[in-house]
């Protein structure tokens, strides 16, 4: 096949200057794209604004179509749950009886805390829930992690409140638009989140890696100390996230590093909750808070406990 | 315009509005670009980006339909609902609008695989060129590797898009 017609305007003048115009307009553009990127490494939110009307756009659409979806996501886990059904059964009424006792030990041991807590005169009283809403749509094209949440500022939602699902953490809001806003997901990979060990208070810090998984990065010098199956939650550190939101459980160790999966799944969790900032949920009822270090210097912080 | 051999198919004597002739492309492409409101919660970029798919295939199918600054506006509501930082889409497809501008008049053979070659080629540049730019703008250490899926099924989707593309255009040109 031959090419296709050429677009060279021949002699024609006005022809011409028009397909030069239609260049100039072209590279002045690209070069104005460059500049908000480099205006955008700098301020990674600054221009979030203009998000604001494709954002107010694809709301409606999103939710819609959320309400049609949520059940078909998890047909997989519907059919696989009929696999080996009888001796999950089974097993499932063990388990249940094993736990039946630990909940009432639990029990116990959450009076026991009530009571000691009245004896430190300590007040917990729990005020950092925000409201509830449902993740509608994310960056799916795109390799940061972002999850668009519908509620936004005119909701009370501000950028950097933690969202978190009753199985764990989710992530924290990015940028906010009127009616939603967008939240950065805990396996965004510039998403670092301050953790624990849950069983013996091992500080580290997880960041993600962009594939559903995430990094974890012990904080005390030596050799790896987490294994398969170490259940980690938030430390507290840096006065963004409550302490002990589960985030994630590890999976593999290897060498200085261990890998971990969220226990959070954002595409399965129905709702979540926006969460105040630890900082201001604390500091709120008086002066008599902890003291809460920046974020950006988790290291030497989580490195007192 | 239009090619000659349609210029005579219009049913019943009807020519197409003006208006359908030139904002059909421009939708579809937005459309594609509004394609990340699904409901879709990824845990990975695995999404083809349809945006600059359909805007390949225009351009390819139709060299005469756009100027090269197209690529700004378009590009600049691909950031708006993809997640990358804005400035991304609207450099990344104007520069490859521009380059197919330039290597068109130099190729002296073209059919179906020279255009699936250059659209191949446009799509790496954008994609990498978008973990480049999500990188540098505080998306931390993003791996190259967990690109490569979406590259691949990007291109191999291209052909479909295109076939849906012209199908479209015979729909545009027709009353």
């Amino acid at each position: 096949m031959a090419r296709p017609p050429s677009r060279r305007p021949g002699l024609n003048r006005r022809a011409q200057y028009s397909l030069f115009a239609s260049y100039v307009v072209a590279l002045t553009g690209a070069a104005v794209g460059l500049l908000l990127i480099v205006i955008a490494i700098f301020d990674p939110t600054g221009f979030s604004a203009l998000r604001i009307a494709a954002a107010e756009i694809g709301r409606p659409a999103s939710v819609t179509m959320k309400g049609m979806v949520s059940g078909v996501a998890s047909v997989d886990e519907v059919l696989a749950s009929y696999w080996r059904a009888g001796s999950q059964n089974v097993a499932l009424r063990r388990q249940v009886e094993a736990d039946r006792n630990r909940i009432i030990e639990a029990k116990a041991v959450a009076q026991e805390n009530l009571r000691l807590k009245k004896l430190l005169k300590l007040v917990d009283e729990d005020s950092s829930d925000l409201l509830a809403a449902r993740l509608i749509a994310s960056s799916s094209s795109s390799a940061r992690r972002f999850a668009r949440l519908n509620a936004g500022s005119w909701q009370g939602v501000r950028a950097g409140m933690p969202v978190r699902a009753p199985e764990g953490l989710i992530g924290r809001v990015h940028s906010t638009t009127p009616n939603s806003s967008d939240v950065l997901l805990l396996t965004d990979a510039s998403n670092i989140v301050p953790v624990r060990r849950a069983a013996d208070n091992i500080p580290a810090i997880s960041t993600g890696l962009g594939d559903g998984s995430v990094e974890i990065r012990a904080l005390s010098a030596g050799r790896n100390p987490f294994k398969p199956g170490d259940l980690l939650v938030t430390s507290g550190i840096g006065g963004v996230y409550q302490p002990n939101i589960p985030v994630a459980v590890v999976v593999r160790a290897q060498g200085e590093i261990a890998y971990g999966v969220p226990l959070a799944n954002p595409a399965r969790v129905d709702a979540v909750v926006v969460e105040r900032i630890f900082e201001e949920a604390v500091t709120r009822p008086g002066p008599a808070a902890t003291p809460v270090a920046n974020e950006s210097v988790p290291a030497n912080a989580a490195a007192a406990p | 315009m239009i090619d000659p051999h349609l210029h005579h198919v219009p049913r019943l004597g009807r020519h197409p509005s003006r208006f359908r002739l030139e904002a059909t492309p421009i939708v579809t492409v937005l459309l594609g670009s509004l394609l990340t409101t699904l409901p879709v919660i990824a845990q990975s970029p695995i999404m083809p980006p349809f945006g600059l798919l359909l805007l390949l295939s225009w351009r390819l199918l139709r060299p005469e339909l756009w100027r090269a600054w197209i690529g700004v506006p378009l590009g600049l509501f691909d950031d708006m609902t993809s997640g990358q930082p804005i400035g991304s889409a609207m450099f990344l497809w104007t520069v490859a609008l521009i380059a197919i501008d330039a290597i068109e008049p130099r190729m002296v053979w073209r059919s179906y695989r020279q255009d699936w070659l250059i659209a191949a080629l446009a799509i790496i540049f954008c994609i990498s060129g978008g973990l480049f730019f999500a990188r540098i703008t505080g998306g931390g250490s993003v791996r190259f590797l967990l690109i490569l899926p979406q590259m691949v099924w990007t291109i191999l989707l291209f052909p479909f898009v295109v076939r849906q593309c012209a199908r479209i255009d015979r729909w545009r040109v027709m009353a």
